[in-house]
């Protein structure tokens, strides 16, 4: 090559190659990995003290009681991944549990009852991320507002009644497909279908460059306000698919925002490897990481600990999680 | 011949396996001014670290006035008399003038509390001791000029004593009349019996106030010399290690037909009225002072900060650019002035940095093919000679010039007409700078036009066909390679008052 002639002959020829590929794996799966084999060990070593906790009214306890929270984790991990965070989820899935059951009963075909939340919530969230992408304010102040208008709104309008009377036939997250309840189902097709969509299509790729560095994501071509808005109107799409799953798994759906949701789903995320500071992590990482935190409150009560701690423990799982970040960050800086 | 008052032996230092510092001497007398010399990455910044106490050395011995010494911080080099005026300048914005000079060491009255007279009055005593006598030490200092600041942290330096005082680029973001200012107190510093430590990279300020000058290079220490033994050909040569006539490649190439044409472009205070035009296989270099509105051109061409009027001409058809995307799809690629800013994700891959731009070339329907991607990444490693473990390694771990060749090979990717270079080379070590000039005259060859923005004369003179200077955001210059000579170019980049008069009164 002609301009090998003038390079200096004293450095070292380049390493232009890919990666291995365990080398790899670890590098870019590290965290879901320790996630996975923690719950792996969890099992393990519960089973041996409890042996009822492997059996399979259990574990659909903690798989198909729990899909809703993975599912809207998958939507807030891809909001985290762009640099930015949403704290009214918890509310928006109060809100649209409310819209989807009140439909249901006043007879609205059953998909009318399941989907038009999905619609709501992708608009709410639309505006929201208008908000973020163009009046940049930071998303933490304009979600934190959305969470007090939808909460107040929803107890302000029902009251914190309950509806009942909900169709047979609208509890979907009771049916099984295949054989297995329909909430697993629905949490691993969509994270499978998330994890693939983030990992090889451009737009996924772009909401990592717009993260990890905006300045650069918009010097090079990305127009980062329409991915900022996008994301949230997926994230939005996200929270209605996690709502079908939590509105339909009772026989009544209570008229209030499920107490602190919203962390809950944002931890799921932090733990399953999504940096809080934006640019990585994988919703692989956050759906593993509700399983290990479900896995970890039922683990409690099969040894007989308060379940109390399970907050405590999540608690110290964050801080780990996020200490760890750090000093990966600072490895590389 | 006055001892030493501070002298450092064998001094070596190395970060994650890669020394940066080898076995270097360096000594400062009472009343001199000691300039150190060496281009980026030569090692300069970890010395002085090293003597302000930042950095503990691997090896190496400091001994101040005989004793030897050990800093474990700053406080250590302060209380020894070290002290540092930073380039990035760290004062507090919020408080006063007295608060900040006298800060971690204010006097206190017999009952313990902070004597705020006492501050006062000796913040304005060090202040005329600098000739400083227009600034309040009430003012706060986020009211103050960058020059001002700067005297507040040298009457910072001195109000501890200070005997030794380290200057890190001192005149860097001055405007000229500050400079003189400055180079005067720094010759009272002198007098009154302080040793100064000058980095710098301007020669003229050296040849008017360095009693010695000491070069770096590569980590290793080159030589000291008495600045009367030594001409600035010479320091030069000393810096980059060979001769000068090679220090810039500049193959022939083969000048084409007009690719880029501006006309009358305006955006803000900073591009005003700018009108040329660029051909195929030229490097055009843009000149001017920090703040003379280069970047702010580029910014403008690539679609960052839209023009407000003017003409944009590409390959004859007229356009109108008002995003990056844009720019980017006619063919016009930006290497910007800070890579970490605004060239790089550096915690992302090399493999997904080099696509960042052309991501719809390695994808078929919505879905990237990560062989294809792979396979290019591949390629620009090869081709641009970047050393790195493997193409999935982080774009931070890289060295600065690897970094640059990464951002280029991003740009590259796209298959630009129009390459904007802003300091391409700044912060890049003296083997990758060559190869980057390399790399640039490889593209010219290919038909690419190049603009090169670049606040290093010799560079300029060195690279570019064509040489555009900028003062007060209009083109103040263009001169041919044949006629351009530092002095030409020199006279240019200051000639913004004349200017000023002519169109500010319109602006």
């Amino acid at each position: 090559m002609a301009m090998s002639v003038d390079l200096p002959p004293t450095r070292p020829a380049s390493a232009a190659r890919r990666p291995g590929f365990l080398s790899r794996l670890f590098a870019e799966y590290g965290q879901e990995i320790v996630v996975l084999a923690a719950i792996v060990v969890l099992f393990i070593v519960v089973t041996m003290v409890n042996p009822r906790f492997i059996s399979a009214n259990n574990l659909t306890t903690i798989f198909a009681g729990n899909a809703y929270i993975a599912v809207a984790a998958i939507g807030m991990s891809m909001v985290i991944v762009t640099g930015n965070i949403d704290v009214s989820v918890g509310a928006l899935i109060g809100v649209l549990a409310t819209i989807s059951g009140t439909l249901a009963v006043a007879g609205y075909p059953v998909w009318v009852a399941w989907f038009f939340p999905v619609l709501v919530g992708m608009a709410i969230m639309g505006v929201q991320g208008v908000l973020v992408a163009y009046a940049r304010i930071p998303s933490i102040v304009v979600t934190l507002g959305a969470m007090s208008i939808l909460r107040g709104g929803l107890i302000s309008v029902t009251g914190g009644t309950w509806i009942s009377g909900l169709p047979s036939e609208f509890l979907l997250a009771q049916q099984r497909w295949f054989g297995v309840p329909s909430p697993i189902v629905m949490m691993v097709v969509l994270t499978v279908l998330a994890f693939l969509w983030m990992r090889y299509s451009a737009f996924g790729r772009s909401l990592y460059a717009v993260g990890g560095n905006p300045e650069a994501a918009l010097a090079t071509g990305i127009p980062i306000e329409r991915r900022i808005v996008a994301v949230f109107v997926i994230h939005g799409a996200f929270a209605g698919l996690a709502t079908i799953l939590f509105a339909t798994q009772l026989q009544v759906i209570q008229s209030t925002v499920p107490p602190n949701l919203e962390l809950t789903v944002i931890t799921a995320s932090v733990i399953g490897g999504v940096s809080i500071l934006g640019g990585s992590g994988t919703v692989i990482g956050s759906t593993l990481a509700t399983i290990l935190f479900a896995a970890i409150g039922s683990a409690l009560i099969f040894v007989n600990v308060s379940a109390y701690w399970l907050r405590a423990v999540i608690g110290l799982l964050i801080l780990a999680t996020v200490l760890a970040d750090m000093m990966r960050r600072r490895g590389k800086a | 011949m006055t001892a030493p008052f501070v002298t450092m032996t064998g001094m070596s230092k190395s970060f994650v396996g890669v020394k940066v510092l080898k076995d270097v001497d360096f000594d400062v007398r009472p009343g001199e001014v000691h300039a150190l010399l060496g281009e980026n990455g030569a090692g300069k910044s970890t010395l002085i670290k090293m003597l302000s106490g930042l950095y503990t050395p691997d090896a190496g011995t400091i001994t101040v006035n005989g004793e030897a010494m050990k800093f474990s911080s700053t406080r250590d080099a302060t209380a020894a008399g070290i002290a540092t005026v930073y380039q990035e300048l760290l004062l507090f914005p919020e408080l006063t003038v007295a608060e900040n000079v006298f800060l971690g060491h204010y006097p206190r009255t017999a009952g313990g509390w902070i004597d705020w007279a006492e501050v006062r009055a000796r913040t304005r005593d060090l202040l005329d001791q600098l000739d400083t006598f227009d600034l309040d030490v009430d003012t706060k200092v986020l009211a103050l000029s960058v020059a001002q600041r700067q005297r507040v942290e040298i009457a910072k330096a001195l109000s501890k004593n200070a005997k030794i005082l380290i200057m890190d680029e001192p005149t860097a973001s001055l405007v000229e009349a500050d400079v003189q200012r400055l180079m005067q107190v720094v010759r009272q510093l002198r007098e009154r019996g302080v040793g100064i430590v000058y980095v710098s990279h301007r020669m003229p300020e050296i040849f008017a106030l360095a009693d010695r000058v000491t070069v770096l290079r590569d980590g290793a220490h080159v030589g000291t010399r008495a600045i009367g033994e030594v001409d600035e050909r010479e320091l030069v040569s000393m810096m980059v290690g060979r001769p000068i006539d090679s220090l810039f490649p500049k193959t022939e190439a083969a000048i084409g037909e007009t690719v880029l044409e501006v006309r009358n472009l305006n955006h803000g205070r900073h591009v005003r009225d700018i009108s040329f035009s660029l051909r195929r296989g030229e490097i055009l270099g843009i000149a001017g002072l920090v703040g003379s509105g280069r970047t702010e051109l580029a910014l403008t061409l690539f679609g960052m900060t839209p023009a407000t009027s003017g003409e944009i001409v590409m390959e004859g058809r007229p356009v109108r650019i008002t995003s990056p995307r844009q720019a980017r799809d006619l063919g016009i690629a930006y290497v910007p002035e800070d890579r970490g800013l605004q060239g790089l994700v550096k915690p992302m891959a090399i493999r997904k940095n080099v696509s960042m731009a052309t991501i719809e070339r390695v994808s078929s329907g919505i879905f990237i093919k990560p062989a294809a991607e792979a396979r290019r990444a591949v390629d620009a490693v090869k081709r641009l000679s970047i050393r790195c473990r493997d193409i999935g390694q982080p774009v931070g771990e890289l060295s600065g010039g690897n970094q640059q060749k990464v951002v280029i090979a991003k740009w590259l990717e796209t298959s630009p007409k129009v390459l904007i270079l802003d300091e391409p080379t700044r912060g890049v070590d003296v083997g990758a700078k060559a190869e980057i000039h390399t790399i640039m005259g490889e593209l010219v060859k290919q038909g690419v036009a190049v603009i090169m923005i670049s606040s290093e004369l010799p560079e300029v003179l060195g690279m570019s066909d064509r040489v555009l200077v900028m003062s007060g955001g209009a083109i103040t210059g263009e001169i041919d390679r044949a006629d351009a000579t530092p002095e030409r170019v020199g006279a240019a980049m200051t000639a913004h008052r004349v200017q000023a008069n002519g169109t500010g009164e319109a602006a």
